[in-house]
């Protein structure tokens, strides 16, 4: 049974959205980490670089394959999870713990567009 | 699902709880703990994998040598009954139908056994090629289960669960054993880059030696870490680093072509390679950066252009780097040449190295 989490942004593509303020988290599910298996690496972008809704931003790889990571928001990179670049494993231990990027939103308005917790767990029990 | 075929053990490995994924036509398990738990089960300790996914051909007849060695780059002439050579099925052009294993069971009797995937092209290919020879060929693919039994502690594990004393067989030999009533062969083979044994008999047989194995606390293993340890002693896997385009002699694996026997299907494509040079070269890459190349990727000379691609790539397991095996051109392929992977939308740095990345410990 997959962890889901009341409060949390979630988009089709598997990722959540944490938001503070301005500021918003983005990770990958517990859902997402379960279906990958062992993370071995995270690509992860720069800080400052622009991201924007519905665009790559990096990929998850497991053993066996690489995932691209879908942005659910636009905005800017204001922080990377830097202890995913030793420990990429993190994220099979505590996936919504262990966000991704922190990104200064641009649009608050894009949240409305994604799913809420109930829906998501609708989501993945299809 | 439903075109998919199964092997015997398919309800074992769902009531397991195993990833199950398409591979070469089947239904099959990637992976039950895990891809690298698993992986380390082999490495350290034993493991045991379906493959009863892979093609069984037995070849009889009066002149069944003579056509096995037209048909195989290896010279099985060399060989003694109980002894089993490693080799390719090659086009005129020296491109690769196929890898296989070539098993002396008799005179003139001979058991391959050929890659999942190519069963059908195979044995249409084998039987186009059968029609100047007198030789009897038949798919016995359907017939026989298989299970692999692999790592350092597999000779125990055959002797002390399965009550099979294996001490005898060398490396690349086999017996065949009578078990309750059913005729097996058991061999010193796998594809791991361990000491290990593969088991072909009759699906009962097959399914009661799983349960044997499982009960006894021995690891399922699935093709995820089959894949990870094949790649990391630089074993190929058809279709991805022998092809249609690839010649054994591009891959490096010369050694398994004997161009001084009698003539055989692509002789003289690989003879004119070896003595001018192969156009493209399969070489091991080991990047400077975490990122993981992967089947596919685009591998780059210092200018950033196209000089090949990954054939096979992963964050290695019990190698703790991301390396690959590419096919690029001839020119870039000396140890020591600095090229490039690109990896989603960047370039990285990587150099080229020996494509055995890690040391087989095989008991010969």
């Amino acid at each position: 049974m997959s962890k889901i989490i009341e409060g949390l942004y979630y988009s089709e593509s598997h990722e959540f959205v944490k938001v503070e303020g301005d500021f918003g988290y983005v990770g990958i599910t517990d859902y997402a980490q379960h279906e990958l298996g062992n993370v071995v690496y995270v690509d992860m972008p720069e800080v400052d670089d622009e991201v924007e809704a519905g665009e790559d931003f990096g990929a998850v790889e497991s053993v066996k394959a690489a995932s691209d990571l879908v942005c659910p928001v636009s905005g800017t990179v204001v922080e990377v999870n830097e202890a995913l670049e030793d420990e990429p494993g993190l994220i099979n231990k505590d996936a919504f713990e262990n966000w991704i990027i922190k990104v200064q939103l641009s649009d608050k308005s894009e949240l409305d567009g994604l799913m809420d917790a109930a829906a998501y767990k609708a989501f993945i029990k299809e | 699902m439903s075109e998919n075929k199964v092997t015997c053990l398919h309800d074992k490995h769902v009531a397991l709880g195993a990833l199950m994924s398409p591979f070469g036509g089947f239904d099959m398990p990637i992976q039950y703990a895990g891809i690298v738990e698993e992986h380390n089960a082999v490495r350290n300790a034993v493991g045991v994998f379906d493959v009863s996914h892979m093609g069984e051909v037995h070849v009889t007849g009066p002149e069944a040598q003579k056509f096995v060695n037209y048909i195989f780059t290896n010279d099985i002439t060399k060989m003694q009954v109980g002894g089993i050579q490693y080799g390719m099925m090659l086009y005129p052009d020296g491109g690769t139908v196929d890898d296989l294993l070539v098993y002396t069971m008799g005179e003139n009797d001979y058991f391959l056994v050929i890659n999942a995937a190519n069963i059908d092209k195979d044995v249409a290919w084998i039987n186009e090629q059968a029609a100047k020879f007198d030789v009897k060929v038949e798919n016995q693919s359907e017939s026989y289960g298989q299970i692999a039994v692999q790592g350092p502690e597999a000779e125990k594990t055959m002797l002390e669960v399965l009550s099979l004393d294996c001490s005898d067989l060398t490396f690349y030999t086999f017996k065949c054993v009578n078990y309750n009533g059913d005729n097996m062969i058991v061999s010193r083979t796998g594809y791991t880059g361990e000491d290990g044994f593969e088991i072909y008999a009759s699906h009962k047989t097959i399914q009661d030696m799983w349960d044997m194995l499982i009960e006894a606390g021995v690891q399922p293993c699935g093709l995820g870490c089959r894949d990870t340890l094949r790649f990391e002693v630089g074993l190929p896997l058809y279709g991805d680093e022998l092809t249609a385009e690839i010649s054994p002699i591009m891959a490096g694996f010369g050694f398994f072509v004997k161009l001084d026997k009698d003539d055989f299907i692509g002789k003289e494509a690989c003879a004119k390679q070896k003595a001018e040079g192969a156009p493209k070269k399969l070489v091991g890459l080991e990047l400077h950066d975490k990122a993981i190349p992967r089947h596919g990727y685009e591998v780059c000379n210092e200018n950033n252009e196209p000089v090949g691609y990954v054939t096979t790539g992963y964050r290695g397991i019990s190698v703790d780097k991301s390396i690959a095996v590419a096919l690029v051109d001839a020119a870039y392929g000396k140890l020591g040449t600095a090229l490039k992977v690109h990896i989603r939308k960047k370039y990285f740095d990587a150099t080229v190295v020996k494509k055995k990345f890690h040391d087989k410990s095989y008991k010969k």
